[in-house]
Formats: C-alpha cells, structure tokens, sequence
C-alpha cells in the first residue's frame, strides 16, 4: 500500500505527472477574479473565502479522472486488482497520493493566493483550517467518481456531473467556516460538519470505490 | 496435491456464454495450454480464473492469492525506469529482490533505461518479469509471446520450465509452440457455449440485477 503511494507521488512528480496543474488553475483562477469584478476591496474581500473554495474544488476536480483512468490503460489496474493488496487499500493510497499531489498543495497556496483576493490576514488560518479538515473529502469522492467512470473512454464529463453534487456539502461548510473565521465569528459549527464530512467519506468511500472498480474490471 | 483444479466451468463475455464445460486439474509443475480461434473465451477464461470476473457456472479451486496474471497490456509506467518499474511490483508482493527476475528475461543491461524508450519486445520482456517477482505458484499467461523475438521466446520458455520446476503450475493461451514438456492441451473449440440451448435466464440476468 505504502509502494502503491509512493509510486503514484513519483510518477506525478515525473513529466507529464500533472502535479502543478491543480496549482496552475488555482493561481490562474485567483488572478483572474479581481479584473471580473473590479478592484474594489470590500467586494473582493467579502467573496474571497468563497471564490478560494471554489476553486480549489475546480483545481482538486481537474485531475481527478487521471486516479484510475491511467492504471485502467496501462492494465496496472488488473494487476494491483489480483496483488495481495485488498483493492479497498489500493483505493485509499490512490486518493491519499491524489491529496498530496493536488489538495496539500493547494492548501500551501491558498493563504499566499488570498492576498489577491484581498481576503483579511485574520482569515488565512481558518482557510487552511478548512482545507486541511476539508479537501481529502474532495478527493474520497472523487476517487470514488473515478471509479464508478474508470472503464469509459472520455468519462471527464461525466465524472464531473457525477462528483459536483456530492461536493456541495463539503463546499458549503468549509466556505462558511473560513467567512465566519474571516468576520471574526465563531466557526466551530461548520468545521464540526466539515470534520463529519470528511470522516464518513474515510469510513465509507474505500467500500464503495473498490466495489464499482469491481464491477468494471469484468 | 493440484493447485488448480476447474469443474464443469462457464464463462462469458458481454453477458453472452463463451465457453462451458471446461473441466481440468493441475497439479504441481504441470502446465496447461488453452487453443482456440481468436473470440473464443481464452483472454475471458484467464480473467476469469485469476478472479477479476465471476464465473457463470461451475467450480474454481485454488488457493486463494495463488495466481499471478499477465495480460495482453504489461502494467508498466512510461516515466519510470526498468529497475523501478519492477521494484513497484516486487514490493507490492513483498518481495526485495529484483535481481534474478532481471536476469532471467536479460534486461540487466536496460535496467536505468525509461519504460518510455523501450521497444516492444523490451517492454514484453519487462512484463514478464513480473511474474518473477509476484512469487505466486499459478501463472496466469494470456499470449505471453507476442512481440517476443525467437530468441526471447526461447528464454521465457527456459522461465516457465524452471517455473514448473519448482513446483509452480501455468495456464497459457498461445498460438505458438513454447516446447513445454508434459502440457495439456485444452483446445476450447469443443466448449463452444451453444447459443440456441435453452437456458432457465441469460446469462446477463446476474449482471444486470446484482
């Protein structure tokens, strides 16, 4: 399982691994914020906490079809499928180097990020806060999406449509947490549900995901 | 002792019956040969044997975590070295040592050498040297020699013998001749599922509603 971790943050480091891409979007999507809403500081300040949100969850959902897809091409899958790794294993070091690779970074980011979006410095811990509780949430369900759409050509789409509701939840508790954080409130509610969020996903998804890989290896 | 034995086994694909009726026992270093036209269920047998898909009917009875399989697709990593590639497969199945298995399928000298830039038959070679390293007693081999030359057809023939040597078993669907001494040959023309025989429910019906 730990090989199975370690090759995934190698062969995302190697070229063509795609790990600044999350970033990239993520950095492209905060510069580009203030020029569609104009500089005015309090507008951009009072939607900061929610346009960082959002857009780590694009950033996160950008690569997520790549968790599977590669190792269905490759046969890999097949493989590591009838290795002595239970594929509930293999599902959760797949989705715990996809947070490494594109959550953690973001996390790292976001409070540098936040400067452009003139987001208050009294916010910046509840945002990582957040992140951190939140965003291996993002990539649970989207290794679960990944999983439900790994034997399809072009399953992007699709695995979008399927993974955004699912998402909504972890959205909504964690971009109210970093506004009441940010207003000086007390944020212990939404992070309470974000926590519950994101445990149920480590509780449930490996179940759930190894099941549809299952079925679609047949 | 047999390490693999089949009864009265169906398989399909597509929710359709390929082949049923096939029925063997392999005992230690026995190997068993599948024939066929292409379409006929060999590469469905073997998925269906190494447990990545139900069998519609009959028995299987292996150990479990006994079989090592190696399809038509390698499992390799383009961006990877040789060495690493494979290192990745011998920890999956706890495993240290990759030496040998380099050896035997001569890949020493391509060890630092990127999946990416290798040929073919390289990459073939590669993915057979798994198989070396998986330390698993049933072999599993869906065409093990395309893209081989004769030369390294050869060598893996030398593999799979000393395989069977040690007390290991292998079911291999090929075209070619790998002069394994002692091999059944299972030619599943004659298991052809009959597609007008009457059947209580298709065989999709389990798919469709499980």
């Amino acid at each position: 399982m730990i090989a199975l971790l370690l090759r995934d943050l190698r062969l995302a480091t190697r070229a063509g691994g795609g790990f600044g891409l999350g970033l990239g979007f993520f950095l492209i999507l905060c510069a580009l914020i203030p020029f569609g809403t104009g500089p005015d500081t309090d507008v951009l300040a009072s939607i900061a906490p929610g346009i960082l949100w959002v857009g780590a969850l694009l950033a996160c959902l950008l690569s997520l079809d790549r968790i599977f897809a590669l190792d269905f091409e490759d046969g890999s899958l097949d493989l590591i499928a009838t290795s002595p790794i239970p594929l509930e294993c293999a599902v959760i070091a797949k989705a715990a180097a996809h947070w490494l690779t594109s959550g953690l970074p973001l996390i790292v980011a976001a409070p540098l990020f936040g400067v452009l979006l003139q987001m208050p410095a009294a916010a910046n811990g509840w945002l990582v806060l957040s992140l951190l509780i939140g965003t291996p949430a993002l990539s649970l369900l989207g290794a679960f999406g990944a999983a439900l759409t790994v034997g399809l050509r072009r399953g992007g789409l699709l695995l979008s449509l399927l993974v955004l509701p699912l998402y909504v939840p972890t959205l909504i508790f964690g971009a109210e947490a970093t506004r009441r954080g940010a207003a000086g409130m007390d944020a212990s509610t939404p992070l309470v549900f974000l926590a519950a969020i994101t445990l149920l996903t480590v509780a449930l998804i490996p179940f759930a995901a190894a099941a549809a890989i299952r079925i679609n290896l047949r | 002792m047999s390490l693999l034995s089949v009864h009265d086994l169906a398989v399909a694909r597509g929710g359709m019956r390929a082949v049923e009726g096939v029925s063997f026992t392999l005992d230690a270093g026995q190997a068993l040969i599948l024939r066929g036209p292409n379409g006929i269920g060999k590469t469905t047998l073997l998925r269906c044997l190494a447990g990545l898909q139900p069998p519609v009917a009959g028995r299987i009875q292996m150990a479990p975590d006994s079989a090592a399989y190696a399809a038509h697709a390698d499992g390799l990593k383009s961006t990877l070295t040789v060495a690493e590639n494979l290192a990745f497969w011998a920890r999956i199945f706890d495993r240290a040592d990759i030496a040998p298995a380099l050896a035997a399928m001569n890949l020493q000298g391509l060890r630092d050498r990127a999946a990416a830039t290798l040929s073919a038959g390289q990459k073939r070679r590669l993915g057979l040297a798994r198989l070396l390293v998986t330390g698993r007693a049933v072999w599993l081999l869906d065409e093990p020699t395309i893209s081989l030359d004769a030369a390294s057809a050869a060598l893996f023939a030398d593999v799979v013998r000393s395989h069977l040597a040690q007390g290991g078993v292998t079911v291999i669907a090929t075209h070619i001749d790998l002069s394994l001494p002692q091999a059944q040959v299972i030619d599943l023309t004659e298991y052809r599922a009959n597609p007008g025989a009457p059947s209580a429910r298709p065989a999709g019906f389990n798919e469709a509603f499980a």
